[in-house]
């Protein structure tokens, strides 16, 4: 299903840029042209009964020289970090710490390695990479133990593939034109989600922009989830029913048969 | 083919899942059990979140157990009175269980405690099983007499007030013993997502003293109403039942427990149980080795709901 839809969606987002780049070609000399404009294939992410991941193409076309970063963000949350102990020779979760804004998704994709585009101050205002991410910590803690909670935190979320451990790559299609593909795995939380995209030239950001995303679950699958957490009572008692009729009838049915 | 499993929010095989009913539904239907004490372990296997795994294997099981009592009920097997009184009890005591697994989610410690009952549970069980059943093998080896077990024993249980009589089973004994047996079980079902049956069995036999024929149509009767209690309030407390996941499950365990039931009318009892022991006892063993082994991240991290 999402298989099909891509070619059409890649089709629509070439006719996009082939406009961008006729725009950025006609309104080169204008002094009101736009240093940076950009977009996504799709603003919305539908999960539905045959979700298994996907992925958004984010486009755009700059004006003169320079490097471009993506950024994409999940919503903000709570989390807390547990370390195991061993005790009487049984791991236990024993210390933990509890982080705040931390977004549940962190992609980011560059032009150039990331280093060589933006130098170590402007990463860190502007969060640029998993390591410049800076999640509030709920209590006081001695620094050492803040840092090695927050190392495990991020490891966690890059196996989960929630966090992208390297930058992707930023592809210019000739000078102007730029094209980068963002994955999302299948768990991927639901939300709203920011695209940034940042035109950096000579170590500074000359011009940003960020659009929204959503995912959300769609259909049936909305619907239970939706039932689950508004009428909860109501789902508790139609996922006995089910069980009840399903137990039931399977007996009787294979008995006569 | 993949399907996404709303309330674990994950994408898995469907055919992985129809699977996964089916093999358990087989050996349930071999065993004359649940099934539970295979199924959670074996979805918290497959990376279903654990809350999620204990919720909706006893939404499952209530299906099972439906299924399974439907047999029972038509031959009489059913000793509804001492159901009953059980249920008293369950009620309670799984009701607590719920609202302990959901404190002990809080504190983080509810898959080392899941962990830890199934080890403790299924390690006491198992080598019950084993050792009897070993014994009856070499009794029956030897062609001995069999001791005869008394009509009428008496020890301190039947000292206890508020007796009952119960006609199905041929016992007149207080109502408390059913109502603690209940009781404890039901804790132990709100927690660790089984029928609970493994348990209930051996203690209506050895404890109760109940008719070996009523016990497994009893045991299943009141299962049905413990684990519809439990998804009840897993439901409402902390959303973790996953429809799509049970439905999948019922029907891979209906079609398997109907080939199971057909292979075990052809073994005999002892080799069954000494079978069903070994598979107990392996589970038991794969979550020990996994709480004892060094994990592969001493981390773990748990998203905060309500923040």
């Amino acid at each position: 299903m999402i298989r099909s839809r891509t070619p059409r969606l890649a089709a629509r987002a070439f006719a996009f840029l082939g406009a961008a780049f006729g725009a950025a070609l006609i309104g080169g000399s204008s002094p009101r042209a736009q240093p940076l404009v950009a977009d996504l294939s799709r603003h919305l992410i539908a999960i539905g009964s045959g979700f298994t991941g996907t992925e958004v193409l984010l486009y755009g076309a700059i004006e003169g020289e320079g490097d471009v970063v993506v950024v994409v963000r999940g919503p903000e949350e709570r989390v807390v970090v547990r370390r195991k102990e061993r005790i009487a020779g049984i791991w236990v979760n024993r210390k933990s710490v509890v982080f705040d804004r931390v977004p549940a998704f962190f992609a980011i994709a560059a032009s150039r390695p990331l280093d060589r585009v933006a130098p170590a101050p402007l990463r860190e205002l502007h969060h640029l990479g998993i390591e410049t991410l800076d999640f509030v910590v709920a209590a006081a803690l001695p620094p050492d133990d803040v840092k090695t909670f927050r190392e495990a935190l991020l490891r966690n979320r890059v196996r989960d593939g929630f966090y992208a451990a390297k930058p992707g790559k930023v592809g210019f299609v000739g000078s102007r034109l730029f094209r980068t593909r963002i994955l999302f795995p299948a768990n991927v939380p639901t939300g709203t989600y920011s695209a940034q995209v940042f035109l950096i030239r000579d170590g500074e950001v000359i011009s940003a922009e960020s659009t929204p995303l959503f995912i959300s679950k769609i259909g049936f699958q909305a619907d239970v989830n939706f039932l689950a957490h508004n009428q909860p009572a109501v789902y508790g008692l139609i996922a006995i029913a089910i069980a009840l009729m399903a137990g039931w009838g399977a007996a009787a049915a294979f008995r006569k048969a | 083919m993949q399907i996404y499993l709303p309330i674990a929010e994950m994408s898995a095989n469907v055919f992985l899942l129809l699977g996964m009913g089916g093999v358990i539904g087989f050996l349930s239907g071999i065993f004359g059990v649940g099934g539970g004490f295979l199924m959670t372990p074996l979805l918290i296997f497959i990376g279903v979140p654990p809350a999620v795994s204990v919720a909706t294997a006893a939404d499952q099981i209530v299906a099972s157990s439906a299924s399974g009592v439907y047999a029972h009920w038509r031959r009489g097997n059913v000793d509804f009175k001492m159901g009953s009184v059980l249920l008293a009890g369950g009620f309670v005591g799984s009701s607590f269980g719920v609202w302990l697994f959901s404190i002990l989610r809080d504190l983080g410690q509810i898959d080392l405690i899941i962990s830890l009952s199934y080890v403790l549970f299924l390690g006491i069980i198992g080598t019950l099983m084993l050792m009897e059943s070993l014994r009856a093998m070499l009794r029956q080896r030897r062609r001995g007499p069999r001791p005869r077990r008394k009509l009428h024993q008496h020890y301190w249980i039947h000292g206890l007030p508020f007796k009952m009589r119960f006609r199905r089973s041929k016992l007149y004994i207080s109502a408390l013993m059913p109502i603690s047996l209940g009781l404890v079980v039901g804790v132990i079902v709100g927690i660790m997502g089984v029928g609970g049956g493994f348990i209930m069995v051996p203690a209506m036999i050895y404890l109760l003293g109940m008719p070996t024929s009523v016990v497994i149509g009893t045991s299943l009767f009141q299962i049905i109403f413990i684990t519809a209690n439990v998804t009840f309030l897993q439901a409402v407390n902390n959303q973790t039942v996953d429809v799509v996941l049970a439905v999948l499950l019922m029907i891979g365990g209906a079609v398997g427990a109907q080939f199971g039931t057909r292979v075990g009318a052809k073994l005999r009892g002892e080799q069954l149980r000494g079978l069903l022991a070994l598979l107990v006892l392996a589970v038991c063993i794969k979550l020990l080795v996994d709480l004892v082994g060094v994990p592969a991240d001493l981390f773990s991290v748990q998203r905060v709901l309500n923040s």
